[in-house]
């Protein structure tokens, strides 16, 4: 520390030291920070075992310094169960995009809630498969254009996006339902608190905890960063309404 | 001695699981091996596992990726179409070196095919089944006393390897009632450093992948996979032989075939045909060298594959004979068990025209 100089802002112990490959702009990044911060808050490092999907998130575990599993696409909430059911005391989460949470494992996610697996799943929705280069997900919003949509999104022939937390937040086995954002800095702060509250249900063993992140893909979307979180709050957010869906005892 | 009793195959298997030491069995109901989950859930209140009745076969062996890297002793189950869903939860946990049981108690196919017996999983079981270079021991039980000595065999190897273990049984075994004896539960203290089971002060994290996106990378992988299964191929063939030492013309076959071969040989020994048997038991590693040397004998004049499938098997034996001697395939298919009068029609035919 040089003379003069004091820190007033860094990254929580929680995350490694290795550069993260996400493009600029990308929310995942927030993400990442924010959660592994309410891990280092909590004191659950060492109890903390998190599950990476196939995706942009894939390489997860090089970021997030506590023990993970690399899931095959779509498959992270079955990995997710067997984990929580053979360490029952420890911190369970998934951290999924939309199209292995919402189309290629659509079976394995809802019945994980509908058993109420006792993880926390965090969906990253940005409407659009970012690693393989910008196809629909089955979020993407109606008339957006895609590489595999080139004229928007046609919901006569693709049907109209899923709304996954609306889909899980009346199953008996989901605790805890919300969706959230990270495009601004009013909402980053909202998410972190959803986190903890998620992660702090899991301790009480009373079911799935499900949190979806409304993102953003600036590289698919063919868009700047700050366009892309124009994007969020004129066009996804009204499509994905922020707020908590479920919670115990409400 | 262990305690004796009266079982089915797949509630053997079942059985010898729970005194293995299994932790978590994640499961999806099919003919002919319901009976396995089903035995498992009676049971479970009586011991410490947990079962999962899973929303499919993908689910199962995904459970099994996610148990097994947690550190736990896991098993799934099931019958061909279900082990066809699998095939990519296989490959990944071959990658990224999971200790597992799986068995596939097998039926006809293909297709949705036939719930009677069948041997069609051959090349899926032993040649890959999913993508990538891989391989996995498989072990193909013959009686119910073996699905108990392999379920717990499997175990073993499964944790010595770190890879998964198939026991390809068929629905013949699997549903048939013999007199077995159970070992007494076997303590297990997993030793597995590498486990998913939370980043403790004194080490590094651990992660558990099938990743390696750099290409020297996946190379090195692929050669450290490669290292350890030519270390199984030299230390953990197995099979079994009846009658072999003047035999003339020699059956290989596995599983239920196998038994019926024995009968087979008696009847040709009765006849004065000098038959007799090779049964592998690791389906792989292949007991190819056993066949070099049995083919490179001058009393032996031919081999016979004796399968319920339409060839399968007969292409590793065909590759370990090499042409030294003429190689036979005689199968049925559809659940269909070759009676021994046919087999043995079959073998005096073509013994006939050597």
């Amino acid at each position: 520390m040089r003379e003069g100089y004091e820190v007033i802002y860094q990254k929580p112990k929680t995350l490694t030291d290795n550069k993260m490959h996400y493009c600029p702009g990308c929310i995942h990044g927030i993400m990442h920070k924010i959660f592994m911060e309410v891990v280092e808050e909590m004191d659950i490092q060492e109890k903390t075992v998190g599950v990476c999907p196939v995706g942009c998130s894939v390489f997860a575990y090089d970021y997030m310094d506590v023990d993970m599993q690399e899931a095959a696409h779509g498959r992270a909430a079955a990995v997710a169960t067997a984990i929580k059911r053979m360490l029952p005391d420890r911190m369970v989460f998934s951290y999924q995009g939309d199209g292995d949470l919402a189309a290629i494992g659509t079976a394995e996610t809802l019945h994980a809630c509908n058993r109420g697996e006792n993880f926390l799943f965090i969906f990253i929705n940005n409407g659009i498969y970012g690693m393989t280069g910008g196809q629909m997900a089955p979020t993407t919003l109606n008339g957006q254009k895609t590489t595999t949509s080139p004229l928007g999104r046609d919901k006569k022939s693709m049907g109209s996006p899923l709304k996954m937390t609306e889909m899980v937040t009346p199953l008996d086995g989901v605790a805890f339902a919300a969706r959230v954002s990270g495009n601004n800095p009013a909402n980053v702060r909202k998410a972190k608190r959803i986190f903890r509250k998620a992660l702090e249900i899991q301790q009480q063993n009373i079911g799935t905890q499900f949190v979806e992140v409304v993102s953003n893909c600036p590289s698919g979307w063919k868009c700047t960063p700050v366009e892309s979180m124009d994007w969020i709050v004129e066009q996804s957010i009204p499509y994905y309404p922020l707020g908590i869906f479920k919670e115990p005892g409400k | 001695m262990g305690e004796i009793r009266f079982m089915k195959g797949n509630e053997a298997l079942a059985e010898a699981a729970i005194r293995a030491g299994m932790q978590g069995y994640f499961g999806y109901p099919i003919t002919p091996q319901s009976e396995v989950i089903e035995y498992l859930a009676a049971e479970e209140p009586n011991h410490d596992y947990t079962l999962i009745q899973a929303e499919s076969e993908v689910a199962s062996i995904n459970m099994v990726y996610g148990g097994a890297a947690a550190g736990a002793r896991v098993m799934t189950t099931t019958s061909s179409p279900g082990y066809s869903l699998m095939q990519e939860g296989v490959s990944y946990i071959a990658c990224a070196e999971l200790p597992c049981v799986v068995a596939n108690i097998a039926r006809g196919g293909p297709g949705l095919g036939t719930i009677q017996a069948g041997q069609g999983d051959y090349f899926q079981a032993v040649k890959g089944g999913g993508h990538g270079d891989y391989r996995q021991i498989v072990l193909a039980p013959n009686s119910v006393q073996e699905m108990v000595d392999h379920t717990i065999l499997a175990f073993e190897l499964a944790d010595k390897y770190r890879t998964p273990v198939l026991i390809l049984s068929d629905g013949a075994i699997g549903q048939m009632m013999e007199k077995v004896e159970l070992p007494d539960p076997i303590p297990y203290k997993p030793n597995k450093p590498w486990a998913t089971t939370g980043k403790t002060h004194d080490r590094e994290r651990n992660y558990i992948t099938s990743l390696y996106i750099q290409s020297d990378d996946m190379e090195r992988k692929n050669i450290s996979l490669q290292k350890k299964f030519r270390k199984i191929e030299e230390k953990e063939v197995r099979f079994e032989e009846y009658m072999i030492e003047d035999a003339e013309l020699i059956i290989t076959a596995y599983g239920v075939t196998s038994r019926t071969s024995k009968k087979i040989v008696d009847l040709a020994r009765e006849a004065g045909i000098k038959l007799g048997l090779h049964r592998p038991i690791t389906l792989w590693p292949f007991p190819s060298e056993r066949i070099i040397e049995l083919a490179s004998d001058d009393k032996v004049k031919a081999f016979f594959s004796i399968e319920m499938s339409a060839g399968q098997m007969v292409e590793d034996v065909k590759l370990a004979v090499n042409g030294r001697k003429p190689t036979f395939f005689y199968g049925r298919t559809g659940g269909i068990i070759p009676t021994p009068e046919e087999v043995i029609d079959f073998i005096q035919k073509k013994a006939g025209e050597l």
